[in-house]
């Protein structure tokens, strides 16, 4: 009967072993303490258990070397708990130079995915084997979290705030995702899988069914909303130049520096005027509402990629900017 | 009120009269729901939190019936989300946050100092109702429908997204928190201003070294929260931007603000289980507890990290990094107190002379499942595994073990133990026994394998599940079961030994402690004369002690 008892998830990361060799060492340590203090409670219990009515046992005075023992022992293996665990959380939280980025978008109670290559998902992540994929994630409305359990991870996911999570998967397969923050109503049903293919199998897939990639998507929203009527080369121009700006540093109007990272292009888009680039003026509107999430991902894709020169005219054809609510893609709930 | 007790003498009572005592010397609702005397308030309080224990169970039954089959139709969504958010708010704000003080505490912190009453009776009557208060608020919006939040109310979901009753439950915690506060303002006056004669700070039973630092955390935590609430209630009423960013809020700053205070509620929680735990082992043991200061400090320390932890809950939350570091490392510091503790408790065996009445038996169980407890946090204050176990169930089983096999067990124990000093009838032993081990029985059954599940990646808060995590809730609801007949046996022979129990003597267990030199149970003024201490307690034996 036993036998039948799931004990241990499957392991199919490379954070996976790594955290096992941690949580075993853990384990082994909490479990000797565990024992010992078991066995002495035990054994005084019957070694030193009441023989006659009024047995008076004699007093016991303490110890300070007792008690700094067992103050320092403990305290000591914590401290290599402690040590082990920070390496694990900072290669958890710093993803390698090398990934292949996926965009995350939860929503109640559904997980959407977009790949770099265009290709849409929901409920689904197929990911290779192999490889360090890299998700930036952003909530729609309430907090989610991402959680693979094979996989080790987790990271929530928060409305209004970009969070990362990163993994290389090890073994091909189908593992559970779980929103593991609750999230309302149909919490438990907000899961998933992430399928692990070979890396010939995830080409074949990768070719089917292709979208624009969110940077393409992204600079045909830009010329829809007509961002470059401000945003331009022109030394006159009312925004500025966003070609080759990602991940430098801007100094804002109130002197204070601010690094370009997705948040702060988002917040930029959406929220303008909360923190404007020193030298312009904070006319530009709010794109609040008129975007949503996935959009606001593709627009950003489009200005990481925007190097010198490659800002697309404005197009006096192009829509007018009083209407820019694009028509939705395909995709939608199941 | 009016007392009508002999006059303070150094003559034992007549044996030939009826004795007076806080319980015959007046009769009435009038004379209970009116009375100032810590000991009828402490009885008023245990009726009403034992009231919101069995409610706070009753509102789980579903939920593990509900979990028996992975996509078991039973409940739907929303009524399983409505009833473990009833069970966290009821058992947290309702039963163990004012558990032990309220009832415990204010029956015995006065009786152990040698004091005739708390500093102020007044506030202790009026905490009680506004306990009351807070309770029939929350009561309110699960009758009204019910609120789906979870305990932790978090936001955005809670100010934006919740259609349910958060307002009325949230004013329930609130209030709630007013009754905490009145109670922990009078403990730490009555411990500095009421000590008898001779009670040195080194001479208090731990018990009230335990009650002193759970009174600062009180104070000192319970406004945060309140102030919290009252946020959360602005922005979810008037839409004003806190917490949910799409009103300009912060959706971090929520779970900073809470954690602030419901870190150090846990501690709110464990520090008065650990002093009722403190003064049964040595009883019965008939020995000197080991440790004495290093106890009485440790309670002290555990109060100070207390507040410096709480953001190990957010340690996935995306938090910055070196602050999950920090988090982490006073984790681990706040959990030595908590290991010298154990040893001293075990330490104090050794030697002793060890018998096994109910009240052992429960700290016992105390002691095994609080260690399991606590060394399970390791696992969730190492940063490394904390990224996969957060928010499974094996956090569920880890916060069990601390909450119930450690402050339930606690608080059984000490209620047990002192029964025949509030009641002035023993219950049955035989009964007792039984009780306290399916208690201890039921709980390993009903939580060790949530580790496992936890472990396997069983999401908490999952009304339906994947197949491969069925085997291990069949086993935990199984495990409850024997839980719910293990706690409704005291109900049943605790309240017949008011009737049918022998009567008690002053001091049943032969124990040290200034309210067992007075008659069971008390006269309202507890001592007839106050008394003199001259000596340290837990002085079982006249000899000096010798060190090994």
């Amino acid at each position: 009967m036993f036998a039948q008892i799931p004990l241990l998830p499957e392991q199919a990361s490379t954070h996976a072993s790594a955290v096992d060799s941690l949580l075993t060492f853990i384990v082994t340590v909490c479990g000797f303490f565990a024992v010992l203090i078991g066995v002495l409670l035990v054994t005084f219990a019957i070694r030193y258990r009441r023989r006659t009515a009024n047995d008076l046992p004699k007093p016991v005075a303490s110890s300070l070397k007792l008690e700094l023992t067992w103050s320092l022992i403990p305290l000591a293996f914590m401290m290599v708990f402690f040590v082990w665990g920070v390496q694990l959380y900072f290669s958890w939280a710093r993803p390698p130079d090398d990934v292949m980025e996926v965009h995350v978008v939860g929503r109640q109670w559904m997980w959407k995915m977009q790949h770099m290559g265009g290709q849409r998902e929901i409920n689904q992540l197929h990911v290779p084997v192999g490889r360090a994929v890299k998700l930036s994630m952003i909530s729609e409305d309430v907090i989610h979290s991402f959680f693979v359990p094979a996989f080790r991870v987790h990271m929530d996911v928060l409305p209004g705030r970009y969070t990362t999570l990163w993994f290389q998967a090890t073994k091909p397969g189908r593992y559970h995702l779980f929103c593991s923050q609750y999230c309302g109503t149909n919490h438990a049903k907000m899961i998933g899988e992430v399928i692990v293919m070979e890396r010939d199998e995830y080409q074949t897939w990768l070719s089917q069914g292709v979208d624009g990639s969110p940077a393409s998507e992204g600079r045909k929203l830009f010329m829809k909303l007509q961002c470059s009527t401000c945003h331009n080369s022109d030394s006159s121009a009312r925004g500025p130049l966003l070609e080759g700006i990602f991940q430098n540093n801007v100094t804002l109007e109130n002197g204070a520096t601010v690094r370009i990272d997705e948040t702060y292009l988002r917040e930029s888009i959406l929220y303008p005027d909360a923190k404007v680039v020193a030298g312009f003026k904070p006319i530009m509107p709010s794109y609040l509402g008129q975007v949503n999430e996935e959009e606001v991902l593709q627009l950003i894709s489009f200005i990481k990629s925007l190097q010198h020169g490659q800002t697309p005219p404005r197009t006096e054809n192009a829509d007018p900017p009083l209407n820019p609510v694009l028509e939705k893609k395909k995709g939608k709930s199941p | 009120m009016s007392t009508v007790i002999a006059e303070p003498s150094s003559r034992p009572a007549e044996p030939a009269s009826k004795p007076v005592n806080y319980l015959n010397v007046q009769f009435g609702v009038r004379s209970w729901l009116l009375t100032t005397d810590h000991k009828r308030i402490a009885i008023l309080y245990l009726i009403s939190i034992t009231v919101m224990f069995f409610l706070g169970s009753l509102a789980i039954v579903p939920v593990r019936l509900q979990l028996l089959k992975p996509d078991n139709d039973l409940l739907d969504a929303d009524t399983y989300n409505k009833m473990f958010t009833m069970h966290g708010v009821v058992m947290v704000f309702f039963f163990i946050i004012p558990g032990i003080p309220a009832v415990l505490g204010n029956f015995l912190l006065p009786m152990m100092l040698g004091a005739k009453d708390l500093a102020f009776p007044k506030l202790n009557l009026l905490s009680w109702y506004v306990y009351l208060l807070g309770g029939a608020f929350s009561l309110y919006a699960m009758i009204a429908g019910g609120v789906d939040t979870g305990w932790t109310f978090y936001t955005p979901y809670s100010t934006r997204s919740s259609h349910t009753n958060v307002i009325p439950v949230g004013l329930g915690a609130f209030t709630a928190g007013f009754s905490s506060i009145l109670t922990g303002l009078n403990f730490l006056v009555t411990t500095h201003k009421m000590r008898a004669p001779g009670l040195t700070w080194f001479r208090l039973p731990l018990f009230v070294w335990a009650m002193y630092a759970t009174s600062i955390i009180i104070l000192l935590g319970t406004p945060v929260v309140a102030v919290t609430i009252l946020m959360l209630a602005i922005e979810r009423i008037f839409q004003v931007g806190v917490f949910d960013p799409a009103l300009g809020g912060d959706p971090l700053l929520f779970q900073h603000l809470f954690w602030f205070y419901s870190h150090p509620a846990v501690y709110i929680m464990i520090l008065p289980a650990m002093g009722v735990v403190t003064e049964i082992v040595p009883c019965f043991s008939r020995k000197n507890i080991y440790g004495y200061k290093f106890i009485a400090f440790s309670s002290l320390a555990i109060a100070l990290l207390g507040f410096l932890v709480w953001g190990h809950h957010m340690f996935v939350s995306g938090q910055s990094v070196y602050l999950g570091m920090i988090f982490s490392i006073l984790s681990f510091l706040v959990a030595v107190p908590s290991a010298i503790k154990v040893f001293n408790w075990t330490a104090t065996l050794y030697k002793g002379s060890v018998s096994f009445e109910t009240p052992m038996l429960f700290a016992f169980g105390f002691i095994g499942l609080f260690t399991i407890g606590g060394l399970t946090g390791m696992f969730l204050a190492t940063l490394g595994t904390d990224v996969h176990l957060h928010d499974t169930y094996f956090v569920i089983a880890h916060f069990h073990f601390i909450m119930v096999g450690g402050v339930v067990m606690a608080y059984m124990g000490g209620l047990h133990f002192w029964w025949p000093k509030m009641t002035g009838r023993m219950y049955s032993e035989f009964w007792g026994r039984i009780a306290a081990m399916l208690i201890f029985i039921g709980f390993i059954l009903t939580f060790l394998p949530q580790f496992v599940v936890g472990h396997l990646g069983m999401p908490r808060r999952y009304f339906q599940y994947a197949p491969e995590f069925q085997v291990h809730n069949v086993m935990s609801t199984a495990g409850a079961s024997i839980l719910g007949v293990g706690y409704f046996l005291p109900l049943i022979y605790l309240i017949g030994s008011l009737a049918y129990g022998p009567k008690a003597s002053s001091n049943p267990w032969k124990a040290t402690g200034l309210e067992w030199q007075t008659p069971s149970p008390p006269p309202t003024e507890n001592f007839p004369v106050t008394p003199v201490v001259t000596r340290e307690p837990y002085r079982y034996s006249e000899e000096v002690p010798v060190g090994y």
